[in-house]
Formats: C-alpha cells, sequence, structure tokens
C-alpha cells in the first residue's frame, strides 16, 4: 500500500455509524421537524434539548451572532462525529449524522477559533442508525467475507513465512503473491487498523525515520533483488505471521457502514490508479497484477453486496459499474491463461501502451464508482 | 512559424457577450466584466478559429474507449451542455460545492471565482473516428479529412500523436483552459481517456491585425500576414468548409492541422543574427521582410534566400494557400540533457488539408533553412465541425444523423 492518509474507513471506525452531513442551506425555518434547535450567538450556544434520542440526529443551527462560527459535535475526548464550518452571521445550516447512545458535548466556535462554547448533550436509546434489513445484510455479508480472506490467508503466509524461515528461496517466491491476495481484497478494513499496515504492508519509501522495516515488501525484496535470505530475513518471517494474525483475529470487529464499504471500493481501486498500475507496490518481484486483480475483487465484493439498494438509488449508476467491473476484469483477464489460477503476466512485461489500458480501465470503473457511497445513503 | 499573406487590416473586435451567470450554490461565476468576457459559445461557426487569440491553450486529444456509437452520442451531448457553461464561467452539472456530503463534487473547483477568460472551447474529429465499422462512420469521413504524408525529417512520437477527437480550449487564464479540458476528461472517463494533451501560452499568431504581432520562442515576429478573424472574406474562401465542397455536415466547419513543434533552442540561439534573419527573411527588431523598413509592408520574396521560411511558405510560392493559424509556444521544463523542451505548438485551420498544410509543409520539409532548427515531434488531423446552434443542438450532431 501508499503512505497512510486517513481512511474513510479509520474515521468510520472511530466514529459511531455513518455520518452525513448536508452542505445545503437551511430553507425552512427549521422548526417543527423533529430536528435539534442550535441557536449560535458571538458568547452563546443553546442547544433546544440536552436528551437526544439516538439513531438519525439533525441539528438546525441558527447563528444569530456578528461572527462565522463552526458547530462541532465530539465525542468526550473532542474526536469529531460530525461538524459544520463557516456558517455566517445571519445564516441557518443543517447537520444531520447518525449517532449512538452515549455522552456528547455540542461546540459552537464563534469566529471559527479557540476550543468553542460547549454544550454537554446525552444521546439515549436503543440502537445507531435505523438502517434498513438490506444495509444490515449487505454489513452483515461483508464481514463475513472480511472474515473469511483473513481465515483464507493465514494458512497461504504460513507457507510463504515457512520457506523463508528456512532459507527457501524458490519456495517463498512461488507462495509470495499468493499470500497477500486475502490482504488486498480487504486492506481498506486492514488499514482502519492503523497499527497493522505499517508492519506488514509498507513499502521501503513509505518507512518513517528510524522505522524498522518489516513485512511483505521487505522479504520480496530479499528474494527478488538481493537474492539471499540471511539471518535477519529469516527472523522476521514469523514476526510477520504474528502480525497478520493479529489482523486475523480484530478484522471480525472492525467498524462497517454501507458508506465505509462503498467508500472502501473506491479507495481499492484507488490503490490500484496510484501503486499497481505504476508497478510500484511490487517493483522487485513483479507481481502487481495479482495485487491489482484482489483489489477489484474486494471492490467488486463490496458492490455487490450493496447493489440492491444502489440499484433502487440510482440504476443507472450500477448499471455503468456492472459493464465497468466486467470492462476490467475481461481486460485482466488477458494477463493469465487460466482464470482459475492467480498467475499472472509479470508487470515488468507489460508495455507503456498496456499499462495505459489499464489505467484508463481502473479510471472508467474508480469514476462512477466515486457515486456508490451517496446512492446508498440515498 | 510558417508564414501566410492574409488579405485586409481589419481591426479585430473581441466578441463580449456577458456572461451572466448570478452567484448560486455551487459557485457560478458573476457577471463577466470586459478583462475576462464571456465569448458566445452558439454560432454558425464554432468559437475558437477566427475569435481574436488569447493568451492561453491546453489543447488535448482523445481515444474514444466505448464501442457503443449511442454511448458516444450521448458523451458529445454531455460535453456540449458542460462547455456552453463552462464557456460563460459556470461550472458543469451540480456545481463544486453544496451537493450531497459522500459524493464527489461534478465541477473540480478551480476555477471558483475565475471570470469566464474568453474561453473557448473546440472540438474535432480525428480519421481514426471514422476508421473501420467502429461507429458506422466510414462513409461520412470527408474526403479533406486525409491522413497527413510524412514529411522529410519527421520524427512523430505516438504517443504524441493522433486521436479519435480533440478539445482546444483557449482562454486568457491558464487555470480556466486547464480546468475546461480537466472537467471535459472526467466526464468522459469510461467512454473516452485522454491520449495526449499540451500546454500552450504567449500566442504565436495573432488573428487581429491591430494588435501588436506576438513573438516565437525564436525572438521573431510570427503570424503578421496571417488570415484576420475578421475579413469574412478570406475566412470563407480558406478556412470554412463550403456547403458544396463534399460533405455536407462539415458546412461551415474547418479542418485542423496540429503539430508539435520542437525547436533546437540552444542552437538557435547561438546562430549569428544575421544567419537568423536569412533563415526567416523578415529582420529581427522590426519584423520587416527582407529589403523593406516596416513589418507590415508587402514582403519582396526574391530578395530573400530561396531556403528562407516566410519566402516559402508565402501564399505566392504555394498557389495561393493560405491557412488560418492559431499555434502557442510550449515550455515542458527540460529534457534529460537540459535543453529546454520547448517550440510552437502550431495550429491551423484551413478549407481542405489537401491544399492547405500539406503542399505547403512539403515545400518547407524539402529547403526550409529553419529545419537545422526544428524538428516536428507530433502530429494529428481533425475535422472541426460547424457552430452548435442552440441548447438543443449539440457538438457533431450532423455527423450521427
Amino acid at each position: 500500500m501508499r503512505a497512510l492518509r486517513p481512511s474513510v474507513v479509520t474515521a468510520v471506525a472511530a466514529v459511531a455509524a455513518l455520518t452525513a452531513v448536508t452542505g445545503c442551506a437551511e430553507k425552512s425555518d427549521g422548526k417543527g421537524d423533529g430536528a435539534v434547535e442550535v441557536v449560535a450567538t458571538d458568547d452563546s450556544c443553546e442547544v433546544s434539548s440536552k436528551k437526544i434520542p439516538a439513531g438519525h440526529v439533525e441539528l438546525a443551527v441558527q447563528n444569530k451572532g456578528s461572527k462565522v462560527t463552526e458547530v462541532y459535535v465530539l465525542f468526550p475526548d473532542d474526536r469529531i462525529v460530525t461538524e459544520r464550518e463557516n456558517i455566517g452571521p445571519g445564516t441557518r445550516a443543517r447537520i444531520t449524522a447518525e449517532i449512538k447512545a452515549g455522552t456528547y458535548e455540542i461546540a459552537c466556535k464563534p469566529g471559527m477559533k479557540g476550543k468553542g462554547i460547549r454544550q454537554t448533550v446525552e444521546v439515549t436509546g436503543g440502537t445507531a442508525a435505523a438502517r434498513s434489513p438490506e444495509m444490515d445484510k449487505a454489513v452483515a455479508g461483508y464481514r463475513t467475507y472480511v472474515q473469511a480472506q483473513a481465515d483464507e490467508t493465514l494458512p497461504k503466509v504460513k507457507v510463504f513465512t515457512d520457506a523463508v524461515a528456512a532459507g527457501d528461496i524458490e519456495a517463498a517466491k512461488k507462495a509470495y503473491a499468493g499470500s497477500r491476495i486475502g490482504w488486498e481484497r480487504t486492506e481498506p478494513v486492514a488499514e482502519s487498523f492503523g497499527d497493522i499496515d505499517p508492519k506488514v504492508d509498507v513499502r521501503e519509501d513509505g518507512l518513517e525515520d528510524g522505522q524498522e522495516w518489516t513485512g511483505w515488501h521487505r522479504l520480496e525484496k530479499a528474494l527478488w533483488q538481493d537474492g539471499k535470505l540471511g539471518a535477519e530475513e529469516k527472523a522476521l518471517a514469523p514476526t510477520l505471521y504474528k502480525d497478520l494474525q493479529d489482523w486475523q483475529k480484530r478484522v471480525g470487529r472492525a467498524d462497517i457502514t454501507p458508506t465505509s464499504m462503498a467508500n472502501g471500493a473506491k479507495e481499492l481501486l484507488d490503490e490500484v490508479a496510484t501503486g499497481k498500475v505504476t508497478g510500484e507496490e511490487e517493483r522487485y518481484s513483479h507481481t502487481d497484477l495479482v495485487d491489482f486483480k484482489a483489489n477489484v475483487e474486494g471492490a467488486e465484493r463490496s458492490y455487490e453486496l450493496l447493489k440492491p439498494v444502489a440499484s433502487k438509488n440510482d440504476a443507472a449508476l450500477t448499471a455503468s459499474l456492472d459493464k465497468q467491473f466486467a470492462a476490467l476484469d475481461a481486460l485482466l483477464d488477458k494477463y493469465r491463461a487460466d482464470k482459475a489460477s492467480y498467475d499472472f503476466t509479470s508487470y515488468d512485461k507489460v508495455g507503456k501502451a498496456d499499462r495505459k489500458e489499464l489505467s484508463d480501465a481502473v479510471n472508467a470503473l474508480a469514476e462512477p464508482l466515486s457515486k456508490l457511497a451517496a446512492a446508498v445513503t440515498k | 512559424m510558417l508564414g501566410w499573406g492574409g488579405a485586409g487590416l481589419a481591426l479585430g473586435a473581441v466578441a463580449a457577450g456577458g456572461a451572466v451567470a448570478a452567484v448560486s450554490p455551487g459557485g457560478d461565476a458573476g457577471p463577466a466584466s470586459d478583462g475576462g468576457a464571456a465569448v458566445p459559445f452558439h454560432g454558425a461557426h464554432q468559437a475558437g478559429i477566427a475569435t481574436a487569440v488569447q493568451d492561453r491553450l491546453h489543447f488535448a486529444a482523445f481515444d474514444v474507449t466505448t464501442k457503443d456509437r449511442a454511448e458516444l452520442i450521448a458523451l458529445l451531448q454531455e460535453w456540449t451542455r458542460a462547455a456552453e457553461r463552462m464557456t460563460a464561467g459556470r461550472t458543469v452539472g451540480g456545481g463544486a460545492y453544496g451537493g450531497p456530503a459522500e459524493a464527489p463534487p461534478d465541477d473540480t473547483g478551480e476555477a471558483l471565482g475565475l471570470r469566464p477568460s474568453r474561453l473557448t472551447l473546440t472540438i474535432g474529429f480525428g480519421p481514426s473516428l471514422f476508421a473501420g465499422d467502429r461507429f458506422g462512420l466510414e462513409d461520412r469521413r470527408p474526403e479533406a479529412l486525409v491522413d497527413l504524408p510524412k514529411f522529410p525529417g519527421d520524427n512523430l512520437d505516438a504517443a504524441r500523436s493522433g486521436g479519435d477527437l480533440c478539445v482546444q480550449a483557449c482562454a486568457d487564464d491558464p487555470q480556466v483552459a486547464v480546468h475546461a479540458i480537466r472537467n471535459l476528461a472526467r466526464i468522459g472517463m469510461g467512454r473516452t481517456a485522454v491520449r495526449w494533451s499540451q500546454l500552450g501560452f504567449g500566442k504565436t499568431s495573432s488573428t487581429t491585425p491591430g494588435s501588436q504581432t506576438p513573438r516565437n520562442m525564436m525572438g521573431f515576429k510570427d503570424g503578421t500576414r496571417n488570415i484576420p478573424g475578421t475579413d469574412e472574406a478570406a475566412l470563407t474562401k480558406h478556412v470554412w468548409a463550403g456547403a458544396t465542397d463534399g460533405t455536407d455536415w462539415m458546412a461551415g466547419g474547418s479542418y485542423l492541422v496540429a503539430r508539435r513543434i520542437r525547436m533546437h533552442i540552444e542552437t538557435w540561439d547561438r546562430a549569428p543574427l544575421q544567419e537568423q534573419e536569412d533563415i526567416f527573411g523578415r529582420d529581427k527588431g522590426e519584423g520587416a521582410p527582407v529589403g523593406k523598413a516596416k513589418e507590415r509592408d508587402e514582403p519582396f520574396l526574391k530578395a530573400m534566400l530561396p531556403t528562407a521560411h516566410v519566402r516559402l511558405a508565402h501564399p505566392d510560392s504555394n498557389d495561393g494557400a493560405a491557412i488560418l493559424r492559431r499555434g502557442y509556444s510550449f515550455t515542458d521544463g527540460t529534457d534529460g540533457l537540459g535543453r529546454l523542451d520547448a517550440g510552437l505548438f502550431f495550429l491551423a485551420y484551413q478549407r481542405d488539408v489537401r491544399t492547405g498544410f500539406i503542399p505547403v509543409q512539403r515545400r518547407l520539409a524539402a529547403s526550409d533553412a529553419l529545419n537545422e532548427y526544428i524538428q516536428h515531434v507530433g502530429s494529428a488531423v481533425f475535422a472541426v465541425p460547424p457552430g452548435v446552434r442552440d441548447t438543443d443542438d449539440w457538438w457533431g450532431r450532423a455527423l450521427f444523423a
């Protein structure tokens, strides 16, 4: 993977559940529709209700002050649940979010500075977002998928790490790419645990000062570039296995929402566009197309699970996604003789024109995929 | 780069249509003032040909990736609507902000707050679009849209040549031109892919004789005798395809030749002044033809060397052939040897490539003294359809009728 950026999954994992902020200016007077009213001035922040039922929460904000203000909903540790900036004097704004039970603070920041004027609110009651059964089914299906990927990956990793530990270069090379497929399919979820990815999937260029280089790519370099496995490399093999066991244990408990699934699918395509198409990810082994395929499969799985809902909200979008997934899969199939295997052409044998064709096909899919999240939150 | 005689000296007037777009969610621009006025998008001819040349260029060639004719038509319709909005200084689709938080905004946003800046968007169709049975356009290919022959000295990079479609974006603000191409490219993803693109600055040919003639990267005034965009008679004779020219859907259109001409800047800069002036056939300071005093004096070709650029390119040396040049300088950083990757991105519009660019370039490629200092490294040719009439019309509708 590339240097970490705050992934949508991470954000959502931290947040209670899916958070939607509408950016439109308030049209009505904001009253009488169950919204919590927030009246902000230059020195006060009044909230109409301190007890709010959990689930879909709407804040109708009115800035009666003379300064531009911001309104935040914050966890007790000041992490942001949701926020709205740039609410001008005399204007209204509406903020919506899915919020679980718990204690939160609403903060108004006149002048958009400082810690703001705060009000504590209790969010009470049952489940978070009253999600449709269809959505629950999609999330449950994806959770099962993510866990299965981890469960199936560990034995493959074992073959790889055992070969490395034994100093068997040929066997290790053979097992390398296959041991990464489950990880690559579900990478956005794995990345939501900020501590695992840098241990197992960091590239040399992604290291911070003083960070020890461990994981797959360190061994990839030893196998393909150095052509030898010393004591240090051999010792890294059990570490990789242990770190991935940690992933296997935790991945099923990740916070997953329809939005994070949709954004995760888009992120997998981003991974392909910025790392795999360029050949940066597997620069020594040139097994980029294996990762590429796995990324696309993971995105496709998310999409298939969300499709029943998305197709109702935006049939044209799902028609386009069906078509572009099929086109990209067909294009990738040109690079393997047997559709049942993950034995893809070495990426250093893929010329400039073919790489551009792959890149164009990724763009063709990623562009409509970027609209999937909105189609499942309508 | 190529010099022509054009007729007449009329003052070019900038068509300044008021872009009247109120500020609205999504960030449409406010009313345009003169400096950043809007050029009307609709008309009998596409804007961006006879239009007074703007300062900046972003030119993009696209491959059509879809095989579906209906999808291609839908794209051209979407592009036309987006072009109408952008040339008026407005955002595409639902704007750059204010939409659903979970979705990327339709417009990329970098032109927010900028004026229309005389943005013109001009589309062209390349020979490959008509090829085979791709879109059923085989018998619609104009005879005037010929594949360019290989000229001596050409060193064409396939990655910078050709294209099924092109869009020429010209504006006085580079950010406005780039924003336009970027958003069209994005709308096209899945149906088109950018094949190559070129940024240009410092217009090298004026279509407004009243204004100062611009200089090319070699330091010489270029385009003194270009066809003025205001000379209807010359445009009708040399630039616009006629209804009787053999291709009905092209009436009011034109044919565009694009050439990326790399200049060997460093060796040129070492050439003595006399050699430089002999090569062009004009003096460097005033731009006057050999033996004359003023830039706009009628050139006396026989006073020039037989290999002088102006002499070879002049209509009198080419059976009256004249084309409308609209090129830009480019500088794409430096090459691996520390040399400026610079030159002329040559754009020329004409009624027929066979009687316009080809005979002139044949002559130049064979004997132009300038060839020692230049190399043609990219090449493309396009049929540029007539203008979009109104908001129901779209780019190339007659072609697909």
